[in-house]
């Protein structure tokens, strides 16, 4: 944050913390569009499986993923992390081909909905198993060192509440730590890992205090605010960049939805949903943004009809598309040709 | 010529490996200066010290980090410090490294060795043969050499391979088995290619592993009696050469499947099946299996004998099958 700070008082870092936090928001206006019309598709029937989306946590996945650069940097997003991905640069098609099934996604209907990703740019592929990409993210990484091209690289993963209870978690964390790697894991804690609160999932006062034992430098910060969060977690990216090594950054939040399009989280009480935990992060921005002066409410405007039209656009191509079929499928399990035919 | 051992040549090929190809480096516990719990990267990370990489007592992590590695183009070699210990990166294995070329295209050119199967006083957590369990999920390749040039070959052929490869190399075969040199001046066979050790007519032993070596002891035994045996080493098990087995069959019309590992399903049940399958009409008599005990393999030097498969066991399986 010091760091920040220094660049900020200057006109060029103003000028660039501007730049930042509107790429940040427009990219939270645009998930939060494309969510809400997945939520939509689903309760329509119209979606291959399961809805998962992250409305609460768009301030912390933007601007992780606004901080990173495509095809350069790393970013291992987790469920809720479609803000990110968007800020990150994944294509919009990505999403709705593999949420509608279009046999054009990137895993060809071989795997679905928040299961994509594109690991050859920088996006790996989630598997459904908590805190099992950290660990990728962070091979990612110690290849690029043994490679000699780590310079000036950074790998984001995201974790949860949830996440951050598992071994594979755990193991990651100290992993990168030994190797002194530039990764910085968000854990975003939403007080809910599905149906179960924060006093079933872990005993310590604050996740962030775990930070300690791994010998990495540890920040929490309301993951409602879009001005602080951006700024912590801008600041981690750069510590990281610079040769700081892993760092943690916890960022509080309600989940603003259920676990998934079926789930109407019906077990979150009211006095949560009434704190500020429970503020919806896109109109803070929004609040903050606009008084601030970042952006005027035309823009605004415009970002927000933009997005609707994108997601328009990119719904009705998915669905346009054909599904996969299984009589033109390979079936083919293993890369090396010489074992194609064999079993 | 001098003697080399089966973990000469294990740790030769990675010596090797990694003197010709920069995308190959090794990561597992102990394997840096203390050269690996079996000395098989003895001497590696003086000559590699960027590529020979300890790891923490993480077995998830490691093969994660092996899956990320592999995205980024690099051929990693994972050491398990002992099979039994997988289990811990069981979850990275089977839905990480099993699953990334079929789900996103990119493939996981991963080798992942195993230190298997049992040795005198070695317990139920340092004995186990995994081999079944990983077979069982598509998108794995399962080796289990059982030469000393089998264990130089099929390891250079593992990371060579695009996919990810569990590697069963066979703890009882470090020191105990030897040859004159590290290749056998024959062209290696190609991975998924069985091989007739023993010629016979009687009946058919197929084995992997430590149990071929069995086998072929029992084989010798019975010819004293008048039987000839012949021994099929399947080299790997995932792809399995049913071919080979099958032709095998059809010569001697009875067969006996022979494996280390817990004896509910696995290799030796899919040879059977597969025999029973496409070769019914091809038997004299019903298939056979013999496996270790179903109890977890045990301390004391006399209870494992009489655990696993074994010389004297083998020979009356072999006895019963020819009389049935």
């Amino acid at each position: 944050m010091p760091e920040f700070e220094r660049d900020s008082t200057t006109a060029d870092g103003a000028d660039l913390w501007k730049d930042q936090l509107r790429r940040t928001f427009r990219a939270m206006v645009t998930a939060r569009t494309l969510e809400s019309k997945l939520a939509s598709l689903y309760k329509a029937g119209k979606i291959v499986g399961g809805v998962y989306i992250g409305p609460g946590q768009e301030a912390i996945s933007a601007s992780i993923g606004s901080c990173l650069k495509w095809d350069h940097d790393i970013f291992g997003p987790l469920i809720r992390d479609q803000a990110g991905r968007t800020a990150f640069g994944e294509p919009m098609l990505d999403a709705t081909r593999s949420y509608l099934g279009s046999v054009k996604g990137p895993s060809g209907g071989r795997d679905g909905n928040i299961h994509r990703g594109r690991p050859n740019e920088g996006l790996p592929a989630m598997i459904s198993h908590l805190g099992a990409m950290v660990s990728v993210v962070t091979g990612m990484l110690l290849a690029r060192r043994i490679k000699g091209c780590l310079k000036g690289v950074v790998g984001a993963a995201s974790v949860g509440d949830g996440a951050s209870s598992t071994g594979s978690f755990h193991e990651a964390m100290n992993t990168a730590a030994v190797e002194r790697l530039p990764l910085v894991v968000v854990l975003t804690n939403n007080q809910f890992a599905y149906s179960t609160p924060n006093d079933r999932q872990f005993a310590c006062k604050s996740l962030v205090d775990r930070a300690i034992g791994y010998g990495v430098p540890g920040y929490e910060v309301d993951g409602t605010d879009l001005m602080a969060t951006l700024r912590i977690i801008s600041s981690a990216v750069r510590d990281a960049r610079e040769g700081g090594g892993p760092q943690l950054v916890v960022a509080n939040v309600l989940r603003l939805s259920g676990h998934g399009e079926h789930d109407d989280a019906s077990y979150v009480p009211d006095h949560l949903r009434d704190s500020p935990l429970g503020r919806d992060c896109v109109s803070v921005a929004e609040q903050q943004l606009l008084s601030s002066e970042v952006i005027t409410e035309a823009e605004l405007l415009g970002w927000k009809s933009e997005a609707a039209e994108e997601v328009q656009a990119a719904v009705a191509q998915a669905q346009q598309e054909a599904p996969p079929d299984p009589f033109a499928d390979d079936w083919a399990v293993y890369s090396s040709s010489q074992l194609s035919q064999t079993s | 010529m001098g003697e080399i051992t089966y973990i000469d040549a294990i740790r030769e090929a990675q010596h090797d490996l990694l003197a010709s190809d920069d995308r190959v480096f090794i990561y597992g516990q102990d394997v840096g200066d203390f050269g690996g719990a079996f000395k098989a990267t003895q001497g590696l990370k003086k000559l590699f010290p960027d590529r020979v990489l300890d790891s923490p007592i993480s077995e998830d992590a490691m093969i994660g980090v092996a899956v990320g590695a592999s995205i980024e183009g690099m051929r990693p070699i994972i050491e398990m410090q002992f099979a039994d210990f997988s289990s811990v990166g069981f979850n990275q294995i089977v839905n990480q490294a099993a699953t990334q070329f079929y789900r996103t295209g990119v493939p996981a050119p991963i080798t992942i060795r195993l230190p298997s199967g049992g040795t005198p006083g070695s317990g139920p957590f340092h004995s186990q043969m995994m081999e079944s369990v990983y077979a069982y999920y598509p998108g794995l390749v399962i080796l289990t050499p059982a030469t000393v040039a089998d264990a130089y070959s099929m390891l250079i052929d593992a990371v060579a391979l695009d996919d990810p490869v569990l590697y069963c190399e066979h703890k009882f075969l470090y020191r105990w088995l030897k040859a004159e040199q590290l290749t056998d001046n024959q062209d290696p066979l190609p991975i998924g290619q069985a091989r007739i050790v023993r010629a016979g007519k009687h009946a058919t032993v197929v084995a992997y592993s430590a149990m071929v070596h069995e086998a072929l002891r029992a084989a010798d035994l019975l010819a004293s009696e008048g039987w000839e045996i012949e021994v099929v080493d399947l080299r790997s098990v995932k792809p399995l050469d049913t071919d080979t087995v099958i032709a095998s069959v059809a010569r001697t019309g009875r067969l006996l499947a022979v494996g280390e590992a817990f004896p509910w399903g696995g290799v030796t049940s899919e040879v059977v099946s597969r025999v029973t399958n496409d070769g019914f009409h091809l038997l004299d008599a019903p298939p056979q299996r013999l496996n270790s005990r179903d109890t977890p393999v045990p301390y004391h030097p006399n209870l494992w004998e009489a655990h696993r498969p074994t010389l004297e066991s083998i020979g009356a399986a072999i006895r019963n099958l020819l009389q049935l």
